[in-house]
């Protein structure tokens, strides 16, 4: 039996570089980052001091005042970009089929607001018992991972499979391919499927400065994120979400939606070799885009964009660098490759989804978005990273990797819908 | 009205996240001001912090609009 074909009908973002996709992909394009001096708090103590945060979200465009005041920023997020992406699928909510409609949000870390907030609040008691008393009804609902799927489900009425997925920086690329295989599989027509990720907090902060992973550029914050570029140092913690509508071609025809790309493959492999290092051989990278090159059935050539991880940490963008050369070979230094995280800095659990959405768009608009901040080539990363402006190209698939803590490996593919 | 019916009603207001105005003494929390489960926990514990009263859960589950709750607390406070 012929598995049955998936495609991406509706998207939806908020990120640091916009609150909805349009906006989102203006700046991946034209190459406006997100990245500035720390907000949400005084980063003063902190070794890196800059990140990507969201701004000017209005929230009352998608939650009622009570939803404002309980929920976790990841969850808020998830939701606004479910809602946006189900408006801009086209989906009547009235006559969908909703027991075949399901909700794979991850988050990588989950409500890490929540925790802190509630702790201070423990702690601050006057003492043991009334602190025990005061806990709130709300803290374990609002801080667990799976509240992101849970409340989408409930704000949307999906009620067929509902889960999500905790990988780190690969957690939305991981749900985008779990939920593809289950549309595949028939055991869904849709799927709101993506990641989320709200953990711009001092704990969450300063437990990546402890790691020495972000970069500490903090005097000029808009060059910090500069992926492959030689005198990278590090990441930018961003936050966001972002979600992707995907559904079963045959049921996208029938009510005459606007299909962005096809979903064509999904691989995956695990490091076993480290709990943040990438694996230096890149085996375990190289793995999980063979695979999934193997499971679109598409061969090295037909792929005209990467979009790669590329986190502008010094070990992920060399080993990644030498994983795609390793699987493409000769044609790796022809494929145009380029890291929107120059742009967006990097939304964790959200990133996969953001990313699979800028290679929609890539396919759609024939265009490559650049790698900004590309300055300084690096002997170890010398592929054409599509520096610092877009380019016009007619993509006729792309794939996407991303790789997450935990030796977590993941490369979608995406392709040209051709009827 | 009240000190405490205000105080109560601001309370709910705000735990709630409903206008003033819908805060009537005859407002029931679930069926008129859209409280679920959760929120009716929440609301007691904002209670007993703001006037320094244990509710037991038992009298909680009595108080089902917001006239009973003023009336239940006004009772505590004359004690």
């Amino acid at each position: 039996m012929s598995k049955r074909r998936v495609v991406l009908t509706g998207v939806g973002a908020v990120t640091p570089v916009g609150n909805n996709v349009d906006d989102f992909w203006d700046a991946v394009v034209n190459g406006k980052t997100g990245v500035a001096r720390l907000k949400a708090f005084d980063p003063t103590p902190f070794v890196s001091q800059i990140a990507a945060e969201i701004k000017d979200f209005d929230e009352s465009k998608f939650l009622t005042s009570k939803q404002i005041k309980r929920l976790d920023p990841f969850v808020k997020y998830a939701i606004a970009a479910a809602k946006m992406a189900a408006e801009d699928a086209g989906f009547d909510l009235e006559t969908l089929g909703k027991e075949r409609a399901g909700v794979y949000i991850g988050s990588g870390i989950g409500g890490l607001h929540t925790v802190e907030s509630e702790h201070k609040k423990y702690l601050e008691a006057s003492d043991e018992s009334r602190a025990a008393s005061r806990m709130s009804p709300f803290l374990i609902p609002m801080l667990i991972v799976n509240m992101a799927s849970g409340l989408v489900s409930i704000e949307l009425g999906f009620r067929g499979p509902n889960s999500s997925v905790v990988t780190a920086c690969a957690t939305g690329s991981h749900s985008i391919g779990d939920a593809f295989r289950l549309i595949q599989r028939g055991d869904a027509d849709v799927m709101a499927a993506g990641g989320t990720e709200a953990a711009i907090t001092k704990m969450g902060f300063g437990g990546f400065c402890a790691l020495k992973a972000l970069s500490t550029r903090n005097d000029a914050p808009e060059k910090a994120s500069r992926p492959f570029d030689r005198e990278r140092d590090g990441f930018i913690m961003g936050e966001g979400a972002a979600v992707c509508m995907l559904e079963e071609l045959e049921h996208a025809k029938k009510r005459g939606a606007r299909i962005y790309c096809e979903m064509a493959g999904y691989g995956m492999s695990g490091d076993a070799y480290h709990m943040t290092a990438p694996d230096p051989s890149g085996d375990g990278a190289m793995r999980c885009m063979r695979y999934a090159l193997d499971d679109a059935g598409l061969n090295t050539e037909d792929i005209d964009y990467i979009n790669a991880h590329g986190t502008s940490t010094l070990l992920n963008d060399k080993v990644e660098t030498s994983s795609i050369k390793s699987v493409f070979g000769d044609y790796a230094y022809k494929v145009a490759v380029s890291s929107t995280k120059g742009v967006t800095g990097h939304l964790l659990g959200a990133t996969g989804a953001a990313e699979i959405i800028a290679c929609a768009k890539a396919i759609t608009e024939k265009v490559i978005p650049p790698t900004i901040n590309y300055e300084v080539p690096d002997p170890d990363c010398d592929l054409d990273y599509t520096p610092n402006e877009a380019r016009q190209k007619d993509v006729r698939a792309a794939i996407s990797n991303s790789l997450g803590f935990g030796g977590h490996n993941v490369t979608l593919v995406v392709k040209r819908y051709n009827g | 009205m009240s000190e405490i019916s205000e105080k109560v009603k601001g309370i709910v207001a705000e735990q709630l996240g409903v206008k003033a105005e819908e805060v009537k003494e005859d407002a029931k929390f679930i069926d008129d001001l859209g409280a679920d489960s959760l929120d009716t926990v929440e609301l007691v514990m904002a209670l007993e912090e703001e006037f320094g009263a244990e509710i037991p859960d038992e009298d909680a589950e009595k108080m089902t609009t917001v006239g009973e709750a003023v009336k239940y607390i006004e009772e505590k406070a004359a004690k």
